[in-house]
């Protein structure tokens, strides 16, 4: 009974969460069987199409693949490049593969989290500019390298993120 | 279809080479678009545009030197293609009213011919010497076509090793490859030929292939480079692979950050089926196998082959204890081989050259060519491939072209978090899976990152515990909390809290971890402390007794100072300190503030060379200032 009830309060939920967002689920939900082991696929596909993975969507996709959200949450938090809050508008990846690190990433990172003042893994207040660090990006040969909103790019300096931490900040206002 | 489909690619690509109008190759695998290859290229588009001149555009992959990026190569009707390097936006205009409109090369911005001789005054691409010493077996075709043409591929004979393959029986492939002496390229080195055996081997009728592309180690790039370049090279292989073992389902497992590989393999596998080389009765014979992609999610554990299994399957990515090996229960329980990337992309020229011919490279034990991903402080950085036994001094010296900054060479560090740090006295060792090994180093996936004088070995080890330790699964206990309490240790010593005793806790810790621990991650964590300590126990040695660290890397052991007598006062560094920790007037020595000071290098880095007024001292050093 208490099952019933728990699937009924997902049935409104799934009700109350927008048509849209129902839709392009199932999208994504066409191009598999219903088999706990394209959860993994899935997840990374649900993740391109929002840019994190939504409570809600967890939940219709729970339903769907008749997998508990505990397993699915448990998936989920194993692996590193799945995220559950909206990104934010200009995410800094600062590189910290070891050619980086030895041509001194760490202290790029040190001076983004300084200027910003957050920390790796954290976003801004207002949402604008989120910081994280990679462990090696495979352009090694240009190292340090930054990704700045999904660019890859060599040769930074801390002076060179300062610059562009600026530009975002000029962009906003 | 078979003959033509050949007779046809190479038409084709004579045709390009001898082609009527102009030909821009172009670099443009990943780190040629980090390099901007891609704004060179629109660059390129605009001025070809705007002067009505029709040229041909091709994309290839990385030829090999990434500090040359980006590259493009010009051929003229009638002419080799010219090599340039390090293009710039603002060098195209130059190029395509020069080179394309004047038919007059840019000898200073060329780097060479790619040809088989010395021409139009210009040495040959292929003779710098960051190229000369190298043997392209792996990467013979990597930046010379276009990843996305299967007809170029077979144009260089691709495919001729699967032809080759399907003529003999599985079992007299597994024999050629076993002749061919070809080990594992991932690292192990377990023989490629008798891994093979014991899949066919096993009992069962559904067997499954992998071939593992999540190439995890920080600084290690050579599968990128080869799957960006010539994926077909690797495909090619698997198709081979698992008509040996007798498999029908493939699964190629590409590491997340590589989309652009995902890309090029999931274009190169519709190309295969449409010729009849990958789905049913490959190339007319009764055999039938599929690849299918399989994505990677920044989890580095997955290298290792159980967790890689269970993450293919949609589980978490934790290991398993073996036995049962993969090769007897592996994917869903069934017999399963699992190869990484450059072996599968060996195994063509394996087939092709045949066994013995294979055999002839490199050394007894360890034979043929192995790409290596050189990075860090040399001046040519970028992916190389050199005859296994080929020392290490020739990589760094002579094809790596020295330090930068004309520094002095510290250390270089293979196979990543589980590899270790070779000193210069050991320089001289060739790379070989043995040799490597009993340096308490392994020869790992390929990454060799070399150091300098300015690098700091405790705090190496601690950055390589850092990775290890966020990496570890958590499943056993030694590795989840072993990791844990080594970084303790490390950050300790490097803050200069570390005490006498934690030298021995770090062996025993080491030695524990070594052996208790459910996979290779944990086992091989220890590694870069081991190694460090065996070589660099004096730099350990300084940070714990003297509170000192020799390469002034490690930040509480260390300050920035402005040299009085030498500054000049420009004011540059007070400008450019972001915490405004620089005061002074102009024309003025100036002076930091050590309180508000965060060591972030900015102002040494700017300090004109004329005046070189900031230096890094030690902590020790100051007080005998004051």
């Amino acid at each position: 009974m208490k099952h019933a009830h728990r699937n009924s309060c997902l049935d409104r939920e799934v009700k109350n969460c927008s048509e849209e967002m129902a839709k392009r689920l199932s999208a994504i939900f066409l191009k598999y069987r219903k088999d706990k082991d394209d959860l993994l696929s899935i997840l990374q596909d649900i993740q391109d199409e929002f840019g994190y993975l939504p409570e809600e969507a967890l939940h219709l996709l729970s339903k769907e693949i008749r997998v508990p959200e505990n397993e699915i949450y448990g998936v989920a938090t194993f692996y590193a490049i799945f995220r559950f809050e909206k990104p934010a508008k200009h995410r800094i990846t600062v590189c910290l593969g070891t050619a980086c690190y030895v041509n001194g990433s760490s202290k790029i990172l040190d001076e983004a989290e300084r200027k910003l003042g957050i920390k790796a893994g954290q976003t801004t207040e207002d949402g604008e500019v989120s910081i994280d660090h990679v462990f090696c990006n495979g352009c090694c040969g240009h190292a340090p390298v930054v990704i700045v909103d999904n660019v890859v790019s060599g040769d930074w300096s801390p002076t060179k993120l300062n610059e562009a931490i600026d530009k975002f900040k000029e962009g906003s206002s | 279809m078979s003959e033509d489909m050949w007779s046809e690619a190479k038409g084709a690509w004579k045709a390009l080479m001898n082609s009527g109008k102009p030909v821009i190759y172009l670099g443009a695998a990943s780190c040629g678009r980090a390099a901007g290859a891609l704004v060179v290229k629109r660059a390129i588009q605009s001025e070809l545009k705007d002067h009505s001149i029709d040229a041909q555009i091709i994309d290839v992959g990385c030829i090999g030197p990434c500090f040359m990026e980006p590259l493009v190569y010009i051929q003229l009707p009638g002419e080799p293609p010219v090599v340039y390097n390090n293009v710039t936006a603002a060098d195209v205009p130059r190029l395509i009213q020069n080179v394309i409109i004047d038919g007059t090369h840019l000898k200073d911005k060329a780097v060479g011919v790619l040809a088989d001789a010395p021409k139009m005054g210009m040495p040959r691409f292929f003779d710098h010497p960051m190229l000369a010493p190298q043997v392209r077996l792996v990467l013979r075709n990597c930046g010379l076509i276009d990843p996305t043409n299967i007809g170029h591929y077979l144009a260089m004979d691709g495919y001729l090793g699967l032809k080759q393959a399907l003529a003999m029986t599985p079992e007299q492939v597994i024999e050629e490859v076993k002749i061919s002496g070809l080990r594992g390229r991932g690292g192990a080195g377990f023989s490629a030929g008798m891994k093979w055996k014991l899949c066919r081997d096993a009992p069962g009728e559904m067997k499954y292939l992998i071939c593992n592309a999540d190439e995890g180690n920080p600084g290690t790039f050579v599968n990128r480079i080869l799957l960006e370049g010539d994926p077909h090279a690797v495909l090619e292989g698997m198709v081979i692979a698992a008509y040996a073992i007798g498999a029908s389902q493939g699964f190629i497992y590409i590491r997340h950050e590589y989309p652009l590989v995902r890309e090029y393999v999931q274009k190169a596998t519709l190309d295969m089926r449409q010729l009849g080389l990958l789905g049913e009765n490959i190339m007319g014979s009764d055999f039938h196998f599929d690849i299918q992609i399989r994505r990677g999610a920044l989890a580095f554990v997955c290298g290792e082959e159980t967790a890689l299994m269970a993450s293919i399957m949609g589980h978490r990515g934790m290991p398993k204890p073996r036995p049962p090996f993969p090769a007897t229960s592996g994917l869903w329980g069934k017999p399963t081989n699992i190869n990484n990337t450059e072996t599968m992309g060996t195994v063509p020229s394996v087939l092709r050259m045949g066994g013995p011919s294979y055999a002839k490279y490199g050394i007894k034990g360890s034979s043929g060519t192995k790409t290596f991903s050189l990075g860090g402080k040399v001046k040519n950085t970028g992916c190389i491939e050199v005859p296994l036994g080929t020392p290490l001094k020739t990589i760094v010296f002579d094809i790596g072209g020295g330090m930068v900054e004309g520094k002095t060479f510290k250390a270089v560090q293979t196979g990543g978090p589980s590899g270790g740090c070779i000193p210069t006295p050991l320089i001289g060792t060739g790379v070989d899976y043995e040799q490597l090994t009993n340096l308490g180093a392994i020869m790992g996936s390929g990454g060799l990152i070399v150091m300098d004088e300015d690098n700091c070995m405790v705090d190496m080890a601690r950055y390589f515990l850092s990775f290890t330790q966020d990496e570890s699964c958590g499943k056993c206990v030694p590795c989840r909390i072993g990791t844990r309490r080594m970084l303790d240790v490390l950050e300790r010593i490097t803050r200069g809290e570390g005490e006498v005793d934690d030298l021995l806790r770090l062996e025993e810790l080491c030695e524990t971890i070594n052996k208790g621990s459910l996979c290779g991650l944990g086992q091989t964590a220890p590694n870069p402390i081991l190694t460090t300590l065996r070589y660099f126990r004096n730099e350990y040695e300084a940070h714990i007794i003297e509170k000192r660290c020799p390469a002034k890397a490690c930040k509480a052991l260390m300050h920035f100072e402005i040299l009085p007598d030498q500054c000049i006062g420009c004011e540059e560094c007070k400008g450019k300190c972001p915490t405004g920790a620089i005061t002074g007037e102009s024309k003025q020595p100036h002076v930091i503030d050590q309180k508000r000071c965060t060591k972030c290098g900015i102002c040494l880095q700017i300090c004109p060379p004329k005046a070189s007024a900031v230096a890094k001292l030690d902590n020790e050093a100051k007080e005998a200032i004051l």
